[in-house]
């Protein structure tokens, strides 16, 4: 395992390099889907004020 | 094939076809990259030369791919906006956009990480890495373009039209490493004459490259949806607020 972790001496490369890989994906899926559940919920509280006002 | 594409220009119908494909899209991701990644890191052997730094690799080449698979496609729904006047066109690409950058600032990243140990710099001015940096930029002026307008079609158009225009850069990319002489190293797997690599690395890049792209048409679909919704909400208020005066 430790050989492993150690990369052949590489790991200063190899580790960050995924670790930005992943950080980077996981941040826009996370993002997006908060993104889009506000957005949901804004518009279904427009739509709901909207039918409370006429 | 531009038959069927155009059909989906309809909102109505483009959820129906989201509705369809994105289960699908959310499981190949899942399987895709962990399972690519994975073998990229334990399973596939060091290089002869570069040792255990070739495993960059397998997240840099798929991340350098999608930025420019993304581009493309951000320059071609540009393109049937303006020509078409397809307003989900346009909201598709303002959706993938930013997904294009990240995956290109991860490859700009990823890439210098692996420079270091094997050129000895992390960067330099190279056809390749700069025509990749100007992707970046063009990324970030065709979000930016796209904000600064009250209107927001006003906005989606300019940029579209910088999307289009900028589309000139991609073949700059690709064969830069043919044109000039590039501290980067030409293509090995992309090639007319087939791919330069072994198969005990080309499979965890492929799988890898496949996962990737399930990843962003998953999140691109989510996204449509999301600027779909903005759009209304948007209108909404419009409406309210000229009813209200």
């Amino acid at each position: 395992m430790a050989e492993f972790l150690d990369m052949g001496g590489d790991a200063a490369t190899v580790w960050p390099a995924y670790g930005v890989t992943i950080a980077v994906l996981t941040g826009l899926l996370v993002a997006s889907l908060r993104t889009y559940a506000r957005r949901r919920r804004d518009l279904e509280r427009l739509e709901r004020t909207g039918r409370d006002n006429r | 094939m531009p038959l069927r594409l155009h059909s989906l220009a309809s909102p109505a119908r483009f959820d129906r076809f989201a509705r369809r494909i994105l289960p699908w899209t959310w499981v190949l991701a899942a399987l895709l990259i962990p399972c690519g990644l994975l073998w990229g890191l334990a399973f596939s052997p060091a290089d002869y030369q570069q040792g255990d730094t070739v495993r960059v690799m397998y997240v840099h080449v798929p991340s350098a791919w999608m930025a420019m698979a993304c581009y493309a496609l951000v320059a071609l729904l540009s393109a049937s906006f303006l020509v078409w006047k397809h307003h989900l066109a346009g909201l598709a690409a303002l959706a993938a956009a930013p997904v294009g950058a990240c995956f290109t600032a991860t490859a700009l990243v990823t890439g210098s990480l692996w420079g270091l140990p094997t050129w000895g710099t992390w960067w330099v001015w190279d056809a390749r890495l700069t025509s990749v940096l100007v992707l970046f930029f063009l990324y970030l002026g065709y979000i930016a373009l796209a904000g600064s307008f009250d209107d927001r079609s006003r906005g989606l158009r300019a940029a579209s039209i910088l999307a289009v225009v900028g589309v000139v850069n991609l073949p700059v990319i690709k064969f830069s490493v043919d044109w000039w002489n590039t501290l980067h190293q030409p293509a090995s797997v992309l090639r007319l004459d087939g791919p330069a690599i072994h198969a005990s690395m080309l499979w965890p890049l492929a799988i890898t490259a496949a996962g990737f792209a399930a990843f962003f048409a998953a999140l691109l679909v989510v996204r449509i949806r999301s600027e779909l919704l903005a759009w209304r909400i948007e209108a909404l208020m419009r409406r309210r607020s000229a009813g209200a005066a």
